[in-house]
């Protein structure tokens, strides 16, 4: 008989690790995926509520994507999007609710969004296509990893909106006064949405010129 | 397959588990949740008095400096209640609420509204707060008026759930700046209240545009909310003006 152990596989080996830096780049479920616009163009006028919506959106992921894990073996699969649902909007409202209570101004910038974290198809599309169907650790670190991929969009969005839109960065001011004394103007466009999906746009046009994987054959 | 009976009982226990810790963190929650919103009505009622940049952490402080009296009037301008000392925010005036007392007003019932004293600079402020409906959701605020209880020394706004780059609108400066200096009675001593011009306050005749401010464009429904409850409140409040002029 073999003494040999079934070998337990290291929680950071290449293959866990994959989980986590796909996401940032070569499958962003942003630019890649082109899933959770909606929330990156509302939410990243400013930098704060976009880093604020991001942070939420990894606990948000990341936990859901544990429990679902969890409860994966006994989950009667004629109701699996229901408890799907049931776990992201008890997430939701818990982090709604902590917000509330500790970060008052920004739960009020983020207002509505936060509930719609409920439907950001890239929650749901982790669940459905990966949690059902693994361990809950690398459940997490997927979870974990598309939410960065996720924030980190946000972030770069949010970064040329509020520096072009309005001059600041974390609303510190950061083009100096002298340039409005030389007629520079606040680019006011920047802070509607529209400029926000032609920023990702940039972002995705950058991002296929230096990976040409990532180009559509026709 | 699963069984008809396991599905139902693993849905049930699924919900009270997840009732039971939303109850839980909510309970748990509440009392910081509520400080914040008692700040923020704080911060709203002074920075209508113009009394500008209070840190977060001081405007309960500064609430209870500023404030001289907090005061509770009946539908008939008579002080029920006044407060001079202490903490004004566990005062009647401040915990009083409004919403259900325009809904007594609403039935023809006797009603109570506040109404806060501030000293700034020497000069006596009345604010006068004020609750309506808008769009989505209800929408509240804060009128100054100066010692003459007629010009209007600020005001701000604020909303539930109006259309963000709209209807919320109503909350930035450019829209509240209109008001100072704007008066809610005419020279015969008419009440006017303070309208919100769709079209803009040119459209109005000259003597008129001392009482309208313009509206905001793509936010109509909003602004009329706003010109609404400016009315319907302030109005609610004239027998206690005119006690007092």
């Amino acid at each position: 008989m073999s003494t040999e152990k079934k070998e337990r596989e290291p929680l950071f080996s290449a293959k866990n690790l994959r989980l986590i830096k796909e996401p940032l780049g070569a499958n962003n479920p942003i630019t890649v995926q082109v899933l959770g616009i909606c929330s990156a163009l509302a939410v990243t006028a400013k930098l704060k509520p976009a880093i604020v919506m991001s942070i939420s959106v990894i606990v948000v992921l990341a936990v859901s994507n544990v429990i679902i894990s969890l409860l994966r073996n006994g989950l009667p699969p004629r109701i699996r999007i229901i408890v799907q649902l049931v776990v992201i909007a008890t997430m939701v409202i818990l982090v709604d609710q902590v917000l509330k209570a500790f970060v008052y101004d920004v739960s009020k910038q983020l207002s509505v969004f936060v509930g719609l974290i409920i439907t950001n198809c890239i929650i749901m599309g982790r669940l459905e296509a990966f949690a059902m169907g693994n361990k809950p650790w690398p459940a997490f670190l997927d979870g974990i990893g598309n939410a960065l991929g996720y924030g980190i969009i946000l972030v770069i969005v949010a970064f040329f909106r509020e520096l072009l839109g309005s001059g600041t960065v974390f609303g510190l001011q950061i083009v100096p006064e002298g340039f409005y004394d030389f007629g520079y103007q606040n680019n006011g466009l920047m802070i509607l949405p529209p400029m926000a999906l032609i920023t990702v746009g940039v972002i995705i046009w950058v991002q296929r010129y230096r990976n040409r994987e990532l180009i559509e054959e026709n | 397959m699963y069984s008809n009976g396991y599905i139902f009982r693993y849905a049930a226990i699924m919900v009270i588990i997840a009732a039971a810790l939303l109850s839980t963190a909510a309970m748990l929650l509440k009392p910081f949740q509520e400080r914040n919103m008692a700040i923020e009505k704080m911060g709203g009622i002074l920075s209508s008095a113009k009394i500008e940049g209070v840190e977060k952490e001081e405007t309960i402080n500064k609430f209870n400096e500023y404030v001289t009296e907090a005061i509770v009037v009946d539908q008939n301008g008579n002080v029920v209640e006044s407060l001079t000392d202490g903490s004004k925010e566990n005062g009647a005036a401040f915990k009083l609420n409004m919403k259900e007392q325009l809904y007594l007003k609403s039935k023809g019932e006797d009603f109570e509204l506040p109404i806060y004293k501030v000293k700034n600079k020497g000069e006596v402020i009345y604010i006068f707060p004020l609750l309506g409906t808008g769009l989505w959701g209800p929408v509240w605020g804060n009128i100054a008026l100066g010692n003459d209880l007629n010009t209007i020394v600020g005001v701000t706004f604020g909303h539930k759930a109006e259309t963000p780059g709209l209807g919320a609108e109503i909350t930035t400066d450019d829209f509240t700046e209109q008001f100072i200096g704007k008066q809610i009675f005419d020279s015969n001593n008419e009440f006017t209240s303070v309208m919100v011009v769709k079209g803009g306050v040119k459209i109005l005749p000259q003597n008129q545009q001392i009482h309208g401010v313009d509206a905001i464009s793509g936010g109509t429904i909003t602004s009329n909310s706003v010109n609404d409850m400016l009315k319907d409140v302030l109005e609610s409040y004239l027998p206690y003006i005119e006690k007092q002029k």
